[in-house]
């Protein structure tokens, strides 16, 4: 059964060519054992009755025509177990903990099946993460993806580990684990990412994948599939509740590139394959609540905006499909503000589904909205006062211009192990708006005004 | 007639087989699973087949069959209510079949075999019957008459001719020449259904959406497209027309886009009521839902299989709306699958022939006098998700050389929470001439005179905002101040809507007008008042005017207008103007 080949007729790249097997599967894993007797792990890509060609995981250094390849005559699959949780793995689901093999309960395909629509439940418990720009306007709810665009050099390692941190769905204490992907992240990096894991315990309740800087790059495009069937397992077998971070996406789409220009394909805008749309796809599509099931995956990604460009294909691409997005903004943090999260591009597309009555509070849309409204209008009249000075502007501006400065201040500013409960998180924010004429409150209705604004609750107490 | 080959490569969902006496655009089953696929490309001895589903572990020496037939819908009774993936297998039952992941290799009949419908002859024995003729009638749901009707290439003379309970593949008429009849016919989905007769649209599409109906109307049978970046509302306005338009039946495909959204919809529209008929929405709509991590080739062919869903009841002179949620990702589909075959790409990476496929597309919208004599209308509402938000990409680019209203997202109007973000300067539709004697029929004869003039208002705002940006809004003269003010109370009681708001979701046209009369009204006022010595502050101060801003989420929408109206000409007499 395990025929070894050695008919490699060429190598380029990440990928080695053979002629003459018997036929092999298109998928399939296959093992390379080279002359000095390391060995390599790959992929098929291309298989026909006269060639199949083979991506090498790990590169190709060493590589020649006396390497043997053998086909294992399945695709690649992850053994999964409940053992996982505390463990740390490489980027193709090795042990690098010094820890025993998984002993596996099941053998997963890592490229996963298209959850059926149909068995999707609607995502609607709201997720408490007590940062007030995310909690109070760009709601997430289990189940969702929504990362992180962020540029180099801004603290969104931080922020996604307060949000690890603090995640909770309020008055609830079911089971929870975070999975990790790291994908060619430094060695830095994964190395805060785990002490903070550590020394908050969150260790034990996380898998953990590291495919680093400086780990091959075509293992990248598997350790995130690796990750997510992790995080499926656990959640649709083990009833959990996973969040599941894949750091950085950038990176995993370079691979992405990288390999599609060694395949030789027509490249697609700015180098990057025409179908990376469908790539990251088939990965962010994979969170989700299903309908009679306990568990639910949550995605929570980051992403380094290129050039801060929000336009940029990595981006753009994963907007289309993620539901929402969390921009982080070199602005505000170079105003000193933690978390500098610029709400105005930022949005979450299920937010309306998770807050209101019964799940945050009545007022919750009202107040995100006229926060949005005056917010983007008071920064539209910084630029005009640059230009023409504050003298110029009508009461009503400098008001909101005001609040534009309160906002910044006080409702996106907190510390960084500052829990804000929702209910704290919408007292700031009608503290602020209290100080916005009523008349200009043109997004709330009278009665949350009457119930909730500052000024009311004195008359009425 | 089935053909027998075998698998010569695999490379992705691209599969080359051999042995199968191809024609173009046969559907294969590949490999031993049986995998459905399409001849998209035949090479002497050789046929590249798309294949719709996963080719992990599928070997070069697996078994490939040839059906000898296109790609096909079945169309009869059962459709509507139901919920399909790209090629036309019902979601509920892959459900029951593997579960709540989609493996792959499972076939399931588009139209339920189990159940029986009523069926009620129109014709009788020895009646001569053409294509597309009407033989007999089954009540599909409360509201939709399902005309059963001869497949377009078939004619004859009535033979025999049944009547009662039968499954959709019974037959229940017999031609002269043999030929027997079930209620369901099948038809390939690339190519169109013929009509007798295209016509030119002359009513609009009512959708309750203040800033569509008022300012940017699409007629019945007309073609319009939403273009946007991520983020900028395209999504709830496309569901929002599929909840909303007063069409008979709905088409709502959901093309490379998220599963939970598609979730969202599967579960509410079920609930929601039609505000027609008071009935489940749900019972007029049918769903396609393939998300973007189902298979490519299956979402490139789900627009074809939803618009030939939409002709089917179209010929039965039905009005239809069609939402493709989105048309760009069906071109990302046709981008991937051409890349794969290693064709000469055109702009973008697209293939050359984008743009011939997108006009195909859209030509099979329109308002038609069918084969049967009966006046139907496909109305094609196509979202396109240009990369970055740049409109000159080719996807929008050659929509917009086809479709005649062009509904622009603004990712800056969404960011101020402005929605429907659709942005008032760059819209357009070219209905709006030929609309407007239904309008002044229908509407109320002035309303086109107060549309025109709101817009022109909100051109004026756009041309005194720079200068504003430029010197502040104190240090223009009050009159223009004035301008300012009611284009912004256009832009913020008229044209933002709350769709998530019970009573604002849904505007009617009555409505409309009543709500841009008065501000109109409020504005003739205000500038008599400013010419008659009336200081500003206290004309844009007066109570009535902010009370107006929320007359539109009121349930008792005319008696609250009453009320605001009449404290407003009060307020205007004691401010002394008039």
């Amino acid at each position: 059964m395990t025929k070894e080949y050695k008919t490699i007729v060429e190598v380029s790249g990440p990928l080695i060519f053979l002629d003459k097997t018997e036929p092999v599967g298109y998928g399939e894993l296959v093992q390379i054992n080279l002359p000095d007797g390391t060995t390599k792990r790959g992929q098929v890509l291309d298989t026909s009755a006269d060639m199949v060609v083979v991506q090498v995981f790990e590169g190709t250094v060493g590589l020649n025509e006396e390497s043997g390849v053998v086909f294992s005559g399945e695709t690649i699959k992850l053994p999964v177990s409940k053992d996982m949780l505390g463990r740390i793995l490489s980027g193709a689901g090795e042990p690098l903990d010094g820890g025993p093999r998984i002993v596996p309960d099941e053998r997963v395909d890592v490229n996963g099946a298209a959850m059926n629509p149909y068995s999707r439940m609607p995502p609607e418990d709201f997720i408490q993460t007590g940062i007030s720009t995310i909690d109070g306007t760009n709601s997430l709810v289990r189940g969702q993806k929504l990362p992180i665009f962020s540029g180099a050099g801004l603290p969104h390692n931080e922020i996604a580990l307060q949000i690890a941190r603090q995640a909770k769905v309020p008055g609830s204490d079911e089971d929870f684990a975070v999975v990790f992907a790291a994908m060619g992240i430094t060695n830095e990096e994964a190395q805060y990412f785990m002490e903070d894991f550590e020394k908050t315990g969150a260790l034990e309740r996380a898998v953990v994948f590291l495919n680093l800087a400086d780990d091959p790059a075509v293992e990248r495009i598997i350790t995130p599939r690796m990750a997510l069937t992790a995080a499926e397992y656990l959640a649709y077998e083990h009833d959990m509740h996973v969040l599941v971070i894949l750091t950085d996406i950038t990176n995993y789409c370079e691979a992405l590139r990288q390999m599609g220009a060694a395949r030789e394909e027509v490249p697609g805008r700015r180098g990057y394959p025409g179908y990376m749309y469908t790539d990251l796809a088939s990965l962010y599509e994979r969170a989700g609540v299903i309908k009679g099931l306990k568990g639910s995956v949550t995605q929570f990604s980051i992403l380094t905006m290129p050039g801060d460009d929000i336009t940029h294909p990595i981006p753009d691409l994963s907007g289309y499909i993620t539901e929402g997005q969390i921009v982080v903004s070199r602005e505000l943090h170079r105003k000193g503000i933690y978390p500098p999260i610029n709400v105005l591009p930022s949005l979450s597309r299920l937010m309306n589904s998770g807050i209101g009555d019964g799940k945050t509070r009545d007022d919750h849309k009202a107040v995100s909205d006229q926060m949005y409204a005056a917010y983007a209008e008071g920064r539209d009249l910084r630029g005009l006062v640059a230009i023409v000075g504050k003298e110029a502007l009508s009461e009503r501006d400098r008001k909101i211009l005001e609040f534009a400065d309160l906002f910044e201040d006080r409702f996106v500013r907190q510390s960084r192990d500052e829990d804000r409960t929702i209910d704290d998180t919408l007292r700031v924010a009608w503290e602020i708006l209290s100080e916005l004429p009523e008349a200009q409150l043109t997004r709330i209705d009278n009665k949350y005004i009457e119930k909730y604004h500052p000024a009311h609750q004195k008359t009425s107490e | 007639m089935e053909v027998n080959g075998e698998i010569y490569r695999v490379a992705g969902p691209v599969v080359t087989v051999t042995g199968i006496k191809p024609r173009m655009y046969d559907v294969v089953k590949v490999g031993h699973e049986g995998l459905m696929g399409e001849v998209i490309k035949i090479q002497g001895a050789k046929a590249t087949v798309q294949v719709y589903e996963d080719t992990s572990g599928i070997k070069p020496g697996e078994p490939v069959v040839n059906t000898g037939m296109p790609l096909s819908v079945e169309l009869g009774p059962g459709l509507l209510e139901s919920i399909y993936d790209g090629i036309q297998r019902p979601l509920q039952v892959l459900q029951e079949k593997m579960g709540n992941f989609i493996e792959r290799g499972v076939t399931a009949n588009g139209l339920d075999r189990e159940r029986t419908w009523e069926f009620k002859p129109t014709v009788s024995n020895g009646d001569a019957v053409e294509g597309g003729s009407v033989i007999g009638v089954v009540q599909e749901t409360a509201n939709i008459e399902h005309k059963i009707m001869l497949p377009p290439t078939v004619s004859g003379t009535v033979k025999e001719i049944k009547s009662g309970s039968f499954r959709v593949d019974e037959t229940v008429c017999v031609l002269a020449d043999g030929t027997e009849l079930p209620m369901m016919q099948k038809w390939p989905v690339r190519g169109p259904r013929p009509v007798a007769k295209k016509l030119m649209p002359t009513k609009p599409l009512i959708t309750g959406q203040r800033i569509l109906d008022g300012m940017f109307p699409v007629a019945k049978g007309g073609t319009a497209a939403i273009p946007g970046p991520f983020g900028s509302g395209k999504t709830v306005t496309q569901q929002q027309l599929a909840k909303w338009s007063d069409t008979d039946i709905v088409v709502y495909i959901g093309c490379g886009e998220r599963g939970n959204e598609m979730a969202e919809v599967l579960n509410e529209f079920p609930e929601l009521e039609d505000p027609k008929t008071g009935r489940p929405l749900m019972e007029r709509t049918v769903l396609i839902a393939n998300t973007s991590n189902m298979p490519v080739a299956a979402r490139e062919a789900s627009v074809y299989t939803g618009i030939t869903i939409a002709e089917y009841y179209r010929d039965m002179g039905y009005d239809v709306s069609l939402m493709a949620d989105s048309s760009s990702r069906w071109a990302e589909a046709m981008r991937e699958i051409s890349s794969r075959l290693e064709e000469m790409p055109g702009e973008e990476g697209y293939p050359a022939y984008l743009s011939a496929r997108l006009s195909e597309f859209y030509e099979r919208a329109g308002s038609v006098n069918s084969l049967a004599g009966l006046d139907g209308s496909i109305t094609v509402i196509g979202a396109v998700s240009p990369p970055g938000g740049d409109f000159s990409e080719p996807v929008t680019q050659n929509t917009l050389r086809i479709v005649k209203v062009f509904w622009a997202l603004d990712a800056k109007l969404s960011q101020r929470r402005h929605f429907p973000s659709i942005n008032w300067l760059t819209s357009y539709s070219l209905y709006t001439q030929g609309l407007a004697d239904w309008f002044s029929e229908n509407v109320a004869p002035d309303w086109t005179d107060l549309r025109d003039n709101a817009m022109d208002l909100l051109q004026q705002e756009s041309e005194l905002q720079e200068i504003v940006q430029l010197v502040g809004s104190d240090a223009l003269p009050e009159d223009q101040q004035l301008t300012l003010e009611i284009a912004r109370m256009v832009r913020e009681y008229f044209l933002q809507q709350n769709a998530f708001h019970p009573v604002d979701t849904y505007c009617p046209f009555e409505k409309q007008y009543k709500l841009l009369k008065s501000i109109t009204k409020y504005g003739e006022m205000a500038t008599a008042a400013l010419e008659s010595g009336v200081p500003m502050n206290k004309i844009i101060t007066i109570e009535s005017k902010d009370e107006l801003a929320k007359v539109k989420y009121e349930e008792d929408f005319d008696a609250a207008l009453d009320v605001v109206m009449a404290k407003m000409d009060e307020e205007f007499a004691q401010l002394g103007g008039n």
